[in-house]
């Protein structure tokens, strides 16, 4: 039959064809529902923005919060780690990226380089890197063996990325609003 | 090779049905008259194994479901309740967290027989295939099953296996918030998991009844791996001959299976999934259950994520192509003294990565001069040895290898070993 047809399509090879087509599209769209169903649902995505208090933290410790499920670090630096984490060789990074783009401005306009605020999820397979450890005494990702160091940039081991830093800013001096 | 039907219906009744719906005929062909190679050894008795595994799982499963609630602030706490309230309770969950290790001790006894004697070789490639689909099911059943304690072995293992998920480029992250239903393992993660455990064993029975359709189709193969000449002289019917062959192999079977069950019930297990999960501390050392273990040996031996991910899955894709892959028209390892060797080095490599996958990553097995010679060290040579097994030794023995005279018949290689 097909080779019959084949050199001359008629009208009802037409309508055979529009009519398989329009089939298919109505299944997919019939499909993408029982699909778009396991995505994050409102509840989830409306998880609002929650503030911390960082007044309590003393320099040289980290808290750790959630949010959206995750795990957040804030660290409060020393100036050793800051010092450490601004003399790093960009070059040399898997990840590059300054110490600076990493931090952001406080209420003053200034750039708060004491605070630094992580999601705590190691970029390889999502386990939370423990504080103040590894050769950079940033932070080692006891799962698989990645060193960050005291920016939260991967410096060694199978992670590819930089620990993620979450969207945040300054309310007071003493507050921040995560999301 | 099942030939024309010998079922001969003896009353009305029966007539009548079979006349309708003959599925007793059906039966009779596939359990009773069926042919098989009257030289199988007692490796032939794990396909009634892993039957009867499938079928204490699924039943022990819808037990648990009528006692487990899915639902994170709930879920260890059902399972904890199982075990000290509801009756029996106890004996339900562990004969279900037990009976999936003996389900994967079994299926790689199976699939090592396979190996061994070429059971995937022409024209048995579609059954093989099938088998291979089977194994890959069971892999999802049991991680998703794994998780629903809800202990921090669950929580760490979904979060580790949906994270590979994450390393496919351009679509991998919406894939990992899709497959979450969030931004990291939650309530919606669990929920899911435990609606696709409940489904993705009855897909098993689905397979295993293809797998069983392809297996009549082609006939048994065979330790001698020559194929059925003469079905009088090479083989005996399937009932009582392999039925009670097979429920020999099961008894002896489910003595290890109670052996585990009431003597040590979490000798297998993880302590760290008695610990509720708590998002924000993972254990110091995350493991999957054993059966997993080659793989994640795999997977940490390889420095690049993406990398790692493409080796862990290639792992079990190159089971699939298996059939090409091999270039020997023997079957039988008997018949094969190279190949018989090579496939015992493969049995230790696997065991080998198996225990590289359950020890830290950095432990320094033997230290020469300044250089430690490490688990993830051990664990590259190992993942290269699996893959070159498969892919370069495949082709190449049957290539270079002279095997040993192949039995005239079945029938003759048996009456060949009394003589």
């Amino acid at each position: 039959m097909a080779e019959i047809h084949a050199a001359e399509p008629t009208r009802r090879d037409f309508l055979y064809v529009a009519t398989g087509a329009f089939a298919a599209v109505g299944a997919a769209a019939a499909v993408w529902p029982l699909i778009d169903q396991m995505n994050p649902d409102a509840s989830v995505l409306a998880l609002a923005s929650i503030e911390v208090d960082i007044s309590k933290i003393p320099v040289g410790q980290e808290i750790t919060i959630k949010w959206r499920g995750k795990p957040v670090f804030i660290r409060h630096r020393s100036e050793e780690e800051i010092k450490a984490a601004e003399s790093v060789d960009i070059a040399e990074l898997r990840d590059p990226q300054t110490d600076d783009v990493r931090l952001v401005k406080g209420a003053n306009g200034q750039l708060e380089k004491q605070w630094l605020v992580l999601i705590g999820i190691c970029t390889h397979l999502g386990c939370v890197p423990l504080a103040y450890k590894g050769e950079f005494n940033g932070y080692f990702c006891p799962c698989h063996g990645s060193v960050y160091d005291t920016s939260g940039r991967i410096r060694k081991g199978p992670a590819p990325l930089n620990l993620e830093v979450p969207p945040y800013k300054f309310v007071s001096d003493s507050k921040i609003q995560i999301g | 090779m099942s030939g024309h039907s010998t079922y001969n219906p003896s009353n009305g009744f029966t007539r009548w049905l079979d006349a309708r719906l003959p599925i007793l005929r059906l039966s009779h062909d596939t359990a009773v008259s069926y042919p098989v190679p009257k030289n199988l050894n007692y490796w032939w008795t794990f396909g009634g194994v892993l039957t009867f595994c499938l079928g204490v799982q699924i039943i022990t499963g819808i037990v648990l479901a009528m006692h487990y609630i899915p639902q994170t602030e709930l879920a260890f706490r059902s399972v904890e309740s199982i075990m000290r309230d509801v009756n029996y309770g106890w004996l339900l969950r562990y004969v279900h967290a037990n009976g999936a290790s003996m389900f994967f001790i079994a299926v790689y006894v199976h699939m090592f027989r396979g190996l061994y004697y070429g059971s995937y070789k022409a024209p048995r490639e579609v059954l093989w295939i099938l088998g291979c689909l089977i194994y890959l099911l069971m892999m999802a059943t049991a991680f998703f099953g794994y998780v629903l304690p809800w202990g921090q072995m669950s929580f760490w293992g979904a979060t580790v296996i949906t994270n590979l998920f994450g390393a496919i480029p351009l679509v991998g992250e919406s894939l990992r918030t899709w497959l979450w239903g969030g931004f990291a393992v939650g309530d919606p993660t669990l929920n899911r998991f435990f609606s696709l455990h409940y489904l993705f064993p009855f897909l098993i029975a689905g397979v295993v009844i293809l797998h069983i359709w392809a297996l009549h189709v082609t006939g048994q193969n065979n330790p001698a791996g020559v194929e059925v000449k003469n079905k009088d002289q090479d083989t005996v019917p399937f009932t009582p001959y392999a039925t009670v062959k097979d429920a020999f192999g099961l008894s002896l079977f489910a003595i290890l299976f109670a052996y585990f069950v009431f003597f040590n019930p979490n000798g297998l297990g993880d302590v760290e999934n008695y610990v509720v999960a708590n998002a924000l501390k993972t254990p110091p050392h995350i493991v999957p259950e054993w059966y997993l273990l080659p793989f994640y040996a795999i997977l940490r031996a390889v420095p690049d994520k993406l990398a790692g991910v493409v080796l862990m899955f290639g792992a079990i894709a190159v089971l699939f192509v298996l059939p090409w892959l091999d270039t020997s028209k023997v079957r039988s390892a008997r018949f094969r003294p190279l190949y018989k060797q090579f496939f015992w080095i493969h049995v230790v490599v696997c065991l080998a990565l198996g225990w590289c996958g359950a020890q830290s990553p950095d432990t320094v097995i033997a230290q020469v001069g300044e250089i430690g010679f490490t688990v993830t060290h051990l664990a590259r040579i190992l993942a290269s040895y699996y893959f070159l097994h498969f892919i370069v030794l495949f082709p190449l023995l049957g290539l270079i290898e002279k095997t040993k005279p192949l039995p005239e018949s079945i029938s003759a290689s048996v009456l060949g070993a009394k003589s």
